[in-house]
Order: C-alpha cells, then structure tokens, then sequence
C-alpha cells in the first residue's frame, strides 16, 4: 500500500513566475555594441555594400572629426537651446493645464475636447503659422516643440489625477488643509508616476520635432547637419547625426530614469 | 465638546440611506454605531465630520473647544489614509503644517503622539515598509496631534488581522485612560463595540434608522475579553442585529 502511494508521488509543477520583469543593466550595451559589430564587419567583409551602410568605424572617426574641429558643438549647441527651452515651456503649461483639468468640472468640461482636437493635428505641419507668429528665429521652434510636448503632456497630467486616490484627498479635507495645500502635498506628489511616465513620451516626441524644425529651417542644429550630409549623400556624415539623435535620446531617457528613481522613491 | 445630530436624514441619489438620526455624543464617551452593512455607518460618521452634507437634520457642536484643538473632529479612516511619499512623522506633520508655522513647535508635538503611540523608533519609515497595525498607530498618532474635540474613528480596526486588533483594542483604552477624548466609533464587529463603547447605538438595515442606544456598564480599561457580562450584552447586539443583516445580506446593492 505504501509501495502503491510511494510509486504514484510525483513533484508537483511548478507554474509561477514571470510577468516580473527584473533589471539587468549589461544587456543594453552588449546588444548595441553586438549590431555595431555586424554592421563593421559586414561593411568590412563587402557583405554589405557601401551605398547601403557606412562602416561604423568611419562613423566614428567623423564624430571624432567634428569634435575636435567643433562642429560638433556648433551643430549640438543650438539644438540642447532649443530643446530644452521648447520641452520647459511645453512640459510646464502642459502639467499646470493637466491639473486645472484634472481639478474644476468646468475646465475639464471646456478644455478636454479642445485638446483632443489639437492633440492628432501634426505640429509640424504649423511650423509655417508659428513662422509668421514668431518669426523666422528661435522663438518660432521653441514655439513648435512647446506645442508639440504641450498636448501629450496635458493628456498625461489629467489622467494621473484622476487616479490619485480620492481617500486620500477626503483625508487632506477632513484634517483641515487648506486648498493649495491638498494640491501641492496630495495631488501633485500623487499624479507624479503618471506625469513622469509621460514625459518619457512627450520629451520623445520633442526631440522628433526638433530635428524636424530644424530640417525646414535652420542654419546650424542636428537637423540641419543631416539635412545637409543627406543631400550630399554623405552618409558617414549622416550616421555621426543620426548617433548623436540616439545619445541624446538615451540620454533624456536616463535623466527621467533619475527623476523617477528620485521622486518616486517611496515606491519599491 | 459634545455633538447633537438632530433628525438626520440622508440619500445618495434618490436612494434612502439614513433616516431620522436623533443622538447626543457626550463629552468624554466612546460611541459605537453598529450595524448591518450598507445601513450607511459610515455615511452617518462623515456627515458628523462635515465631509457630507446631510440632506435633512442638522448637526450641532455644542460647548467650547478643548485647548489647543487644531482640528476639532478629526477622522481615522479604515484604510489608514497615510501618504505613501511621506514617512510616519511626515505624515503627522501633513495635519500640523496648515496650522502651526514653527518647525520646532511641530517636532514637539509629533515626538510627543509617537512615543504615546509607542512609534517613537519608527518615525523616518515609510508607510510601505510598516506593518497594518503600525500604520494604524501612525493614523491614530496623526490624529492624536490635532488634539480633536471629537475622533471619529471609521472601523479602524477592520483592515487587521485579529491579534493585531487586539492589541490596538487594549492600546486605544489606554490611550483613552490616559487622557479621555471623545470618539463616534463606526465598527461592524460587535466584540470590538462591547470592549469599547460607553454606548452602542444600534442602526437597522437601510434606510439606516436608530434601534436601539445599548449603555454598557464599567470602564472600557476594567473590560476583559472573556467577561460573561461583556458576552451577554454583545449577544444581545446580536439578537437585534441578526434578521436586519440576513435581509440586508439579501438585497440588491444600489451602490453607495
């Protein structure tokens, strides 16, 4: 009988797990050094053609060109200008309205419809109007990628203080706080996940339309620089620009990962 | 500071939920409100603390504020309500900031509701790191910092375990014994009122009327948990609770 239960027993299977996705830092820089290593060797071996791909390492000694030369700096300077004014002022109207939205029946009422309107018009396609608004320097690109960040940054910033939770806020009443204070120690810290996580979009969709603005009009900026190297099929020259669009964007994208790690802290 | 509730009645769209509520809170009591779920206990709690204004009736504070109230009717909720950004002595200091301007002052009065609440070791923790039972201390030391005329406690107890509301039981007697405050206590758990109440208010199912006002004899401090007498009367509760609850278990939910 007890031979019978010993031969039936069997582990039980295991079947939890995943939907956990943990942190492994040293994946990213294996896999881009790994396709930069294709992309070398291929060149390298006539796999791939010349016309098709330029040689990484050509690339690089480009960049490394145009930095000693300064270029690099003449290109890049005016566009961080220009990136960072347009996303501050987006970024800051678009979280004051997302609250004033989020917060009055009457606002959200007048405001929610008129931004899903302007939210699918492609902004680049005003760069003309703010052209004649702003006039032909920096302010009318500021003005495109503030509009740009604007929306997405609304749309974000309302949503996340719908989901503060509302115990909380009876409990800021029921203590006697005054308005402000509910807004700025509840609401605010509460959408904070929600605003950040969409600033990873709208700071993406701001770098879009830099490069964009500075195509249709623009001296010097990245833009520029590989509009330029475009038409020249020049294409070391337009790899080393479109290199320095993908730094940038993992390096907007780091910098909210440190906001995140430092304002959200209290979440595991 | 008493409270007098004068033919208070409620609705939630229509929706009858409290009806003709006449009742004294004395200074210096614990009142329990039992009763089945959805006979809107808690409805009636936040009318008392002014966070919903009742449809018909008035509720009246009667008599001066005890010294140095910030906060006169103060609530702890069921689920804590603590900031989950702000530390355990954060979170106290978020009731004390609108009102007292000096950080000095404020730390004074917060290490003070930590060591009666014996949290004193915890104040730099975040809420996520503490334990259910701990954060309840927390939101009892919160409200313990606005020195309240009245607390208004929501079934603070309901989220625990129940060794943990044991525990907090004996706790908040003491604290009680230590420094007598006036409490409206929301529970659905009749041992937890017997233990507690210097008078159990008994609401039928919805709409939520008055039963019947139970007083129990002795001081909550002198109350045991095994005492026949404290059986006795919770069974009695019982007996008037149980056929409102099978039929309030029977109902359709119209939310609320």
């Amino acid at each position: 009988m007890a031979d019978e239960r010993a031969k039936t027993a069997r582990p039980v299977p295991y079947r939890g797990g995943g939907f956990r996705p943990g942190r492994a830092g040293w994946v990213a820089p294996l896999v881009f050094a790994a396709l930069i290593a294709l992309a070398e060797w291929g060149t390298r071996s006539g796999w791939i053609g010349s016309l098709t791909l330029p040689r990484p390492s050509d690339v690089a000694m480009t960049l490394w060109e145009m930095m000693q030369t300064g270029r690099l700096w003449l290109h890049l300077g005016p566009s961080l200008a220009r990136l960072f004014m347009g996303a501050l002022i987006g970024v800051s109207a678009g979280i004051a309205l997302g609250l004033v939205i989020g917060l009055f029946t009457y606002a959200r009422a007048a405001l929610v419809p008129l931004v899903a309107a302007i939210f699918p018009i492609p902004k680049i396609a005003l760069l003309p109007l703010f052209v004649i608004w702003f006039g032909i320097d920096e302010a009318s690109k500021y003005a495109l990628i503030a509009f740009g960040t604007f929306t997405p940054t609304v749309v974000s910033t309302y949503g996340a203080v719908d989901n503060v939770d509302r115990t909380l806020i009876r409990m800021g009443q029921s203590f006697g706080l005054s308005w402000g204070s509910i807004v700025r120690k509840i609401v605010l810290p509460g959408a904070m996940p929600g605003i950040l996580s969409g600033l990873r979009v709208s700071l993406a969709i701001a770098v879009i339309l830099l490069v964009a603005a500075e195509m249709l009009g623009a001296e010097h900026g990245i833009g520029a620089f590989i509009l330029e190297a475009g038409s020249l099929y020049d294409l070391e020259r337009l790899f080393a620009g479109v290199a320095i669009l993908s730094v940038l964007g993992v390096g907007l994208s780091y910098v909210i990962g440190l906001a995140e790690r430092y304002l959200l802290a209290w979440r595991t | 500071m008493e409270l007098d509730l004068r033919h208070v009645s409620h609705d939630y769209g229509g929706v009858p939920v409290l009806d003709d509520i006449s009742l004294t809170v004395h200074e210096g009591e614990i009142l329990c409100i039992v009763g089945p779920s959805g006979c809107g206990k808690s409805t009636l709690l936040r009318l008392i603390g002014g966070l919903e204004r009742p449809a018909g009736g008035e509720v009246l504070a009667i008599g001066p504020l005890p010294e140095g109230c910030l906060n006169p009717l103060t609530f702890v909720f069921q689920d804590f309500a603590l900031l989950p950004w702000r530390s355990a002595a954060g979170n106290i200091s978020l009731a004390l900031e609108d009102h007292i301007a000096s950080r000095r002052e404020r730390k004074k009065i917060i290490d003070g509701v930590l060591s009666r609440t014996k949290l004193s070791d915890y104040a730099s923790v975040l809420p996520r790191n503490l334990s259910g039972g701990m954060k309840q201390r927390v939101a009892i030391a919160r409200a313990l910092a606005v020195r309240p005329a009245v607390m208004l406690m929501d079934e603070p107890l309901s989220a625990l375990d129940a060794q943990t509301r044991e525990l907090l039981i004996e706790d908040f007697v003491a604290l009680w014994e230590r420094q007598p405050f006036t409490s409206v206590y929301v529970t659905h758990n009749l041992s937890e009122a017997v233990r507690l109440g210097h008078r159990v208010a008994v609401l039928s199912r919805r709409p939520g009327r008055i039963r019947e006002i139970v007083a129990i004899s002795g001081a909550p401090g002198s109350r045991r948990r095994t005492d026949p007498q404290l059986a006795e009367v919770e069974q009695h509760l019982w007996q008037l609770l149980r056929d409102e609850a099978a039929e309030a278990d029977q109902e359709l939910v119209h939310g609320g």
